[in-house]
């Protein structure tokens, strides 16, 4: 052992003085040129490239709880891009890349670890639906294929092959597919951005939009009122609530998603693991713990609970899968409320009101996309509303004309 | 358990009951616009509270209207359907169009 090490173990001062990673608390102001609402991985990544990217500081992030607190906090972590359409996979492609170089971007290490994704298929339908996915894939330049169970046995020596008698017939093989910590996501954004001079304002609650002949004035928050130029909301299960008090529906219902996790044991498992005909899926944390998670509530609620007969779904699931996980212990369960749109798409862009952008309809599948996500909408604010070309088939306009991107089949058994 | 009264079996555990959605009033399918049309199939009411909506007891297939708490998930109360629709709706094709 150093004796450097030796010396600083005995005394009483600490080697350096280390920066506060986030500054301290200040006054709210009553005007600010961006003003994005909920502090979560997409709230404070929009800050961070606005910032950082385009100039723009005169930002406040308002929260109503604390930093990363929402669905951020509560997320699976799932990073992958293999999805169905072609604007799908574009886009999440581009998150993907932005993730690989965050920890270097940061200088903060996000613990983003490319293990490879592993969805399983029980019925030839599936099968072509996946095949079909791989070529899409591959098309953008994505590392997807379509393997046989005797690979999917060599990728997974503890998987069970024919879990509650649905004989696994094929898997597809997303080698990019990876995970990172959440909150470290989270965190990192919000140190760049308050580095770069933007505020982040926790347990500020945003209580009402203010608009005047169709455009976006400001905010009342619990803290007073705040003029702003532009405002983003970023509040994901609670999307449609915001966008009524800004004086407009969105096709958004909320449901409640459920997760848990395992005390932690040594790393066996490397893939993320999901079924899409058990609708669950499993993988193991960097701490060893076993993340089980899968589909979302069978109805609608604004409540985080959780309920004992999704978890003994989820459970018994996740035991056919992986047998001895019997003999595990519970460490913690919990729940989110997400943002459903109909085509399990998001909603991004333009608002009917001016100078009021949305980011919502995130469900259960937005963590993945927090840098791309936060990238494109300070784009969309620095050009002063036009919208990127890369969100562009998400408008909120889609529903209207009935041209949705539909990607429930890549995304309901593995978020 | 969670338990939701079917009007026509009873209270039973809600495992055996699916849910179908809000209740809408439907537009006029003759003359509707294309815009209208979206806005019913897409859209729900958002807000907080009692909400009224459709179930199916599955071993039954019986359909009927609870309203319940959206927060809460408090069950109000469950009725058959036919206290609030009493017409049957025919949908035809307009003529010409296949
Ligand atoms: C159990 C579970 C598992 C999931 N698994 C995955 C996964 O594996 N992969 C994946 O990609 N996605 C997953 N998701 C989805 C993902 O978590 C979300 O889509 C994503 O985190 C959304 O990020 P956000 O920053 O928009 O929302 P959030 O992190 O929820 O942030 C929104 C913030 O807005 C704040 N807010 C709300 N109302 C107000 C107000 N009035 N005023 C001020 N602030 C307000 C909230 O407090 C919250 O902090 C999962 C979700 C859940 C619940």
């Amino acid at each position: 052992m150093p004796f450097g090490l030796l010396k600083y173990g005995i005394s009483n001062d600490y080697p350096f003085e280390k920066e506060a990673d986030l500054p301290l608390p200040t006054e709210l102001k009553r005007q600010y040129d961006v003003v994005i609402i909920g502090g979560g991985g997409h709230g404070v990544a929009t800050a961070y490239y606005l910032a950082k990217y385009h100039g723009i500081t005169n930002v406040a992030v308002l929260e109503k709880g604390y930093l990363g607190g929402g669905n951020t906090a509560r997320n699976t972590a799932v990073i992958r891009s293999n999805y169905l359409t072609p604007e799908g996979v574009k886009f999440y492609s581009e998150s993907v890349k932005l993730y690989e170089n965050l920890s270097n971007e940061f200088d903060f290490n996000i613990m983003y670890s490319q293990r490879g994704q592993l969805t399983l298929a029980h019925t030839d339908a599936t099968v072509r639906a996946f095949r079909q996915r791989a070529e899409v894939n591959k098309h953008f330049g994505g590392g997807t294929e379509l393997i046989d169970p005797r690979d999917v046995a060599e990728l997974v020596p503890t998987l069970n092959l024919n879990p509650a008698n649905l004989p696994v017939l094929a898997g597809l093989w997303h080698k990019d597919g990876a995970t990172a910590r959440h909150d470290a996501v989270a965190w990192g954004y919000a140190r760049g951005a308050t580095q770069c001079g933007v505020e982040l304002h926790q347990v500020t609650e945003v209580t009402d939009v203010l608009v005047s002949n169709g455009r976006v004035t400001g905010v009342k928050t619990t803290r007073g009122d705040v003029n702003a130029g532009v405002v983003i909301q970023a509040v994901a299960g609670h999307s449609a609530l915001m966008a009524q008090k800004a004086g407009f529906p969105l096709p958004l219902v909320a449901y409640p998603l459920q997760a848990m996790v395992t005390l932690p044991v040594k790393p066996f498992l490397t893939p993320l693991v999901s079924s899409s005909a058990l609708h669950c899926y499993v993988q193991q944390t960097s701490r060893g713990e076993m993340v089980i998670g899968g589909g979302s509530d069978p109805y609608p609620l604004y409540n985080s609970r959780a309920s004992l007969p999704l978890k003994e779904g989820l459970i018994s699931s996740a035991v056919e899968m992986f047998p001895f996980l019997s003999e595990m212990r519970l460490l913690r369960q919990w729940a989110g409320i997400t943002d459903m749109t109909s085509d399990y798409s998001p909603i991004m862009g333009l608002s009917p009101v001016e100078n009021y952008y949305i980011d919502a309809g995130w469900g259960t599948w937005g963590f993945k996309a927090t840098p791309i996500c936060g990238k494109t909408m300070a784009e969309l604010v620095a050009s002063g509303g036009k919208v990127p070309e890369l969100i562009q088939p998400f408008e909120l306009a889609r529903f209207d004309r009935f041209k949705q991107v539909n990607e429930m089949g890549a995304t309901a058994a593995s978020h | 358990m969670k338990i939701m009264t079917c009007p026509l079996n009873g209270p039973r555990n809600i495992s055996e009951f699916v849910y179908g959605g809000q209740v809408k009033a439907m537009p006029d399918h003759q003359n509707v616009s294309d815009t209208d049309w979206a806005h019913h199939v897409f859209y729900e009411k958002n807000d907080v509270g009692i909400v009224l909506e459709w179930w199916m007891h599955s071993p039954s297939s019986f359909w009927f209207i609870a309203e319940r708490h959206n927060a809460t998930d408090e069950i109000i109360r469950t009725y058959p359907a036919d206290q609030l629709f009493k017409q049957r709706v025919d949908f035809v094709a307009n003529e010409g169009e296949s």
